[in-house]
Order: structure tokens, then C-alpha cells, then sequence
């Protein structure tokens, strides 16, 4: 029974986690840019939303400034990267550890509990009469197949169609006339403003915003990233590969309940996902070169075989 | 249509890779001008195209296309008035990205991009005409990814792409270059053929002296970042390979005689 509670909960939760999830493929799948901002802005938006909240906003309109504040986070790693000519990396790491002390500043402490607060899920619960469970399920699905679509139908237009071709050839781009500097930049702040928003959905749901509570945020999206192309193929439709990352967003949340369920500590949790990804990134390599080694060997066995019959004939 | 005057480029200035690209480099092409560039590794043909696009900046001099002073612009501004193919088939189009949303994108070139949809259904019946024209059965994989193509297939397709609006200036560099001889012979049949039909003004830089006699109206040498033969009209068209060499070895002086192997 416990178990499936546990999952229950982590289904959720990777709902929830998978809109940072969709952020982080913004920029790593579509733009092709390795950003590391995401451990910031994510807690960016739960720090944002939990100081918001606490000075009596609404936490709706909470959520509408972390999304502002994360697309703002972009914004700069965009700047640093484009104007500044800075690496992707390397601004978006300057990105995030600065944006360490901003949440500091934000919320004027490491911790912001927010269990005494009206938040939205609580204000869902009392109008509908769910368990929290059920609530944050919900919304967390409302939430994604919304931005699913807004996603899809932002991608088909023509500067949607421009920030994919970045990813691609961004030579062609500009001798098409379209500057890369900006699409660069959009993608940026779409990225962390769907992390951001992520961040306050999340804080709101477990009740209240940590300092920590980014830490690792790149390599849970990555995961889920990697999790759902292992499970749905890498050739997809646009909507559909969007929808396979909130899946893989849930099954890795998934697989962390079962584990800890089965005794697993907590603190080895990060060294557990680093592992998974990594071994998730080195099994289609590794399955590619067996199938390789063993078609050629395959090959070889033919052509001897046809060399015997050969020399039969010959004689 | 385009006037280049006084530019020169230098790369790596001050440094011991110090090169010369090019030294007060001057041309001016009229309406409807076929321009071929020849020239040996390092003469500079590649960076004129390149200096025309915006890829890098000019140390000093002016560039003029249609009027329009382009010295300062950024390359994706300049894209406005330009068609440009280049030698890489792998350059001038997306892979991951259908073959009508690669059109759909040149078909934008110039134009303000907004949040109306990246491709409708009268441009789809338009790019199906304009890839029949083609020959290659394109047409028929219109929503295929473009990297399934081959490296020819890209170029007639980022030929078309170049050319789908039409460009104040046509700059294609060594476009022919990286495809085998067939192919290279459809796709500069293609050029021929797309330039004469849209009457565009166009600069193609090829290796090739025996296309550089036979297409377009004026052929220019280079060498050393600088210009040293202009040749146009019927001069042109009676020109001989054996005459380019020697023009070029006049041009350019004795030491350079090596190159006669280089180029023939």
C-alpha cells in the first residue's frame, strides 16, 4: 500500500517537474545550447512565488511574476551568450550562481514556508474536495497539455520555425535574414520562463521554496529528456516528443520512489540520477557499435561462405 | 546593382598569421550582370563573397548593392538583398527540418517574421511547382527531413531556396565544388537556367575555367586580394583556357608559374 501511495505522489510530482523538464529541452534539444541555468532559475521561481505570496499576493498572479522573473533569467544568460559572445556554458553558469545570491535577496532567507499560505492548490482542494495528491496531479496535467499546445503552435510560426532552425544551421539563418541573436535570446527566455513557472508550481505544492531546491534541476530535465526518447524512439512528432518528456518526467520520479522505498537514502539520490543519465546517454552508443561489430562479423561469415561455394563450383 | 570600392580586409592583423585578403578591391557589376570569379587558393574570391554578405566586417572601403550602403549592416540585414548558395551543401539548409519549412523560411527572407503561421497551403502548392521544376522527385517528399537528402539534392535545394525571392544579388561560392561531376553539371545547368529565367545579377566563384568561359557575360581574375583581369562581352566569350593561364602567370609573375598546374 505504501508503495503505491509513493507512486501515486511521484506521478504528481513528475508531472509538475516536467514542465522545468520541457524548459530544459528548449534550449538543450531545440536550440541545441547547453544551458546551465536552469538550477537557478527553477529556484528563482519558487523563491519568487514564495516571497510574492508571503507579502500577500494573490498565488496565481504569483506564478505569473516567476514566470516574468525566469524569462528575465534568460534573458541574461541570452545577453552574456549573444552580445557578450560568452559561451553558452559559461553564461549560463555565471547566470546561475549569481542568481544563488538573488534568491537569497529574494526571499531574505534559505528557507520560505508557505503551509500557512492560501496557495492555489489549496484553494483547488477546498473547491473541488481532492486530496492534495489528486490536486497537484491535475493541475499539473492541465498545466502541461496547455503548454503543450501553446508549445506546438508557437513552434509552427514563422519565428518559432526560426528559433528551430537555429538549433540547426545558424549560418542559413542569418543569410535568410532572420537575426540569431534574438531567436537565440527567445529560446532562452522560454526556457527558463516554463522553469521558472516549474519552480512555483512545485514550491507551491510541497508548501514552501528552498534556496536548494534547484540543485541538480539540469540533470532531472536531461533525464527526463532521455527517459522518454528510450521510451518513444527519437523520431517524433513535435507534440508527441513534448508529450514523451513530461512521461519520462514522471517515470524518473517514479523510479526515485520505488528506490527510496526500497531503503535507498536520501542523500545518494543525485549520485543515483547521475548514474541513470549517464547510463541512459551510453546505452544507445554502446548498442550501436555491437549491432555495427556484429553485422560486420555477420558479413564476414557470408563472404567466406560464398568463397567456399565458389572454389566447390571451381572444381 | 553592386559597387565595391577601396576595400580592403586583413586578417588576423599584427599578428604572424598576418594575411591580406584583400587589398583595395574595386568592382562595380551592372543590371544583370553574370559575373564568374576565378582565381587561385587564397586570392580572395571567397572572402569578396563573404565581405558582400556581412559574414565578417571591412577594414575600410565601401560596399554598395542597389544603392544601398551595406558597409556597416549586419549579415542578417543584408540577407534582405542577397541569394546566397555555398560550397558546403550542408550549409545552406536545415536538416532537421522538412524540405517545404527550409522553403518556407527562404520564402521569408526580407520579410518580417511574426506569429502568423510558418507555412500555408497556397505556398505548398507553389514550392510543389517550383521543386517539380527541379526534375529530382522532390515534390513528392515535400514534409521529408531535408538531411535524408544528398549533398546535390541540397544544393538544387538551397539553390531554389536562395533564389525563391528574388535577390538584388546572387552570390554563390564554389557552389559545384563538393558535388561529383554529374551532379555538378544539373546543379549549374540549374543556375544557368534560374539566372537567365529571374534575369539576375549574380557572382559564382568556380574553380572550373572552362564554366568560368562558358556561363555568364564577364569573367573576373583574382589574385592577392586584388583584381587583375576584367574580361566581358564578346572578348569573353572567345576567351580559351590556355588564355587564362597565360594572363594569369602575366598577371601575377614568373614565380607563380607553378600554379599552372595547380589550375589546369
Amino acid at each position: 500500500m505504501g508503495i503505491l501511495l509513493a507512486i501515486q505522489g511521484a506521478v504528481s510530482q513528475g508531472v509538475l517537474w516536467g514542465i522545468m523538464a520541457l524548459g530544459v529541452y528548449m534550449t538543450y534539444r531545440v536550440l541545441n545550447i547547453a544551458d546551465l541555468t536552469v538550477d537557478g532559475s527553477f529556484a528563482l521561481g519558487g523563491s519568487v512565488c514564495a516571497a510574492m505570496m508571503t507579502l500577500g499576493m494573490n498565488p496565481w498572479l504569483s506564478l505569473l511574476v516567476a514566470i516574468a522573473a525566469g524569462a528575465l533569467s534568460g534573458a541574461v544568460t541570452g545577453f552574456l551568450h549573444t552580445k557578450c559572445e560568452i559561451p553558452a556554458i559559461l553564461a549560463g553558469i555565471l547566470t546561475q550562481i549569481g542568481l544563488y545570491s538573488i534568491n537569497l535577496r529574494i526571499m531574505g532567507r534559505s528557507n520560505t514556508p508557505l503551509l500557512k499560505l492560501d496557495t492555489m492548490f489549496k484553494q483547488l482542494m477546498e473547491l473541488t474536495g481532492l486530496s492534495s495528491t489528486w490536486v497537484s496531479l491535475i493541475t499539473g496535467c492541465i498545466f502541461c497539455g496547455i503548454l503543450i499546445a501553446v508549445l506546438y503552435w508557437f513552434f509552427g510560426t514563422e519565428i518559432g520555425s526560426a528559433i528551430r532552425a537555429t538549433g540547426n544551421n545558424e549560418n542559413m539563418v542569418r543569410s535568410l535574414g532572420m537575426n540569431t541573436n534574438v531567436t537565440k535570446m527567445l529560446g532562452l527566455m522560454l526556457g527558463n520562463a516554463l522553469i521558472a513557472l516549474s519552480g512555483g508550481l512545485v514550491s507551491q505544492s510541497q508548501g514552501y521554496a528552498d534556496i536548494k531546491m534547484g540543485t541538480g534541476a539540469i540533470v532531472i530535465g536531461l533525464a527526463s529528456i532521455i527517459i522518454g526518447e528510450v521510451l518513444f524512439g527519437k523520431k517524433l512528432a513535435f507534440g508527441t516528443k513534448l508529450f514523451s518528456i513530461v512521461v519520462g518526467s514522471v517515470i524518473y520520479r517514479i523510479i526515485v520512489a520505488v528506490v527510496l522505498q526500497l531503503g535507498l537514502n536520501t542523500d545518494d539520490l543525485k549520485l543515483l540520477t547521475a548514474i541513470l543519465v549517464a547510463v541512459a546517454l551510453s546505452i544507445p552508443v554502446m548498442l550501436e557499435k555491437r549491432r555495427q561489430t556484429a553485422s560486420y562479423k555477420a558479413s564476414l561469415n557470408d563472404i567466406h561462405k560464398e568463397d567456399q561455394e565458389g572454389g566447390h563450383a571451381g572444381n | 546593382m553592386l559597387e565595391i570600392s577601396h576595400v580592403s580586409k586583413t586578417f588576423n592583423k599584427g599578428t604572424v598569421n598576418e594575411k591580406k585578403a584583400l587589398e583595395n578591391l574595386n568592382l562595380k557589376l551592372d543590371e544583370e550582370d553574370f559575373v564568374t570569379v576565378i582565381g587561385g587558393n587564397g586570392a580572395g574570391k571567397s572572402t569578396m563573397l563573404n565581405m558582400i554578405a556581412g559574414v565578417y566586417p571591412i577594414d575600410t572601403g565601401k560596399i554598395l548593392i542597389n544603392g544601398t550602403d551595406v558597409s556597416l549592416m549586419p549579415e542578417y540585414k543584408r540577407a534582405r538583398l542577397l541569394g546566397r548558395v555555398f560550397q558546403d551543401p550542408m550549409m545552406g539548409t536545415a536538416a532537421d527540418m522538412e524540405i517545404q519549412e527550409n522553403l518556407a523560411m527562404a520564402y521569408r527572407r526580407g520579410k518580417n517574421r511574426g506569429l502568423s503561421w510558418g507555412i500555408t497551403k497556397q505556398e505548398k502548392e507553389r514550392y510543389h511547382e517550383v521543386l517539380k521544376k527541379l526534375g529530382l522527385g522532390l515534390e513528392e517528399r515535400m514534409s521529408s527531413k531535408v538531411g535524408l537528402l544528398s549533398g546535390g539534392q541540397r544544393q538544387a535545394l538551397t539553390l531554389l531556396m536562395a533564389t525563391l525571392q528574388k535577390p538584388k544579388l546572387l552570390l554563390l561560392d564554389e557552389h559545384t565544388a563538393a558535388l561529383d561531376p554529374r551532379t555538378a553539371k544539373k546543379v549549374l545547368d540549374l543556375t544557368r537556367e534560374i539566372v537567365e529565367e529571374q534575369k539576375l545579377t549574380a557572382l559564382m566563384v568556380t574553380h572550373n575555367m572552362k564554366d568560368a568561359i562558358q556561363i555568364g557575360n564577364r569573367l573576373i581574375m583574382m589574385h592577392e586580394g586584388r583584381i587583375i583581369y576584367d574580361v566581358k562581352g564578346e572578348e569573353k566569350k572567345s576567351l580559351q583556357v590556355s588564355d587564362l593561364l597565360e594572363k594569369f602567370e602575366e598577371a601575377s609573375g614568373e614565380e607563380f608559374s607553378n600554379d599552372r598546374m595547380l589550375l589546369s
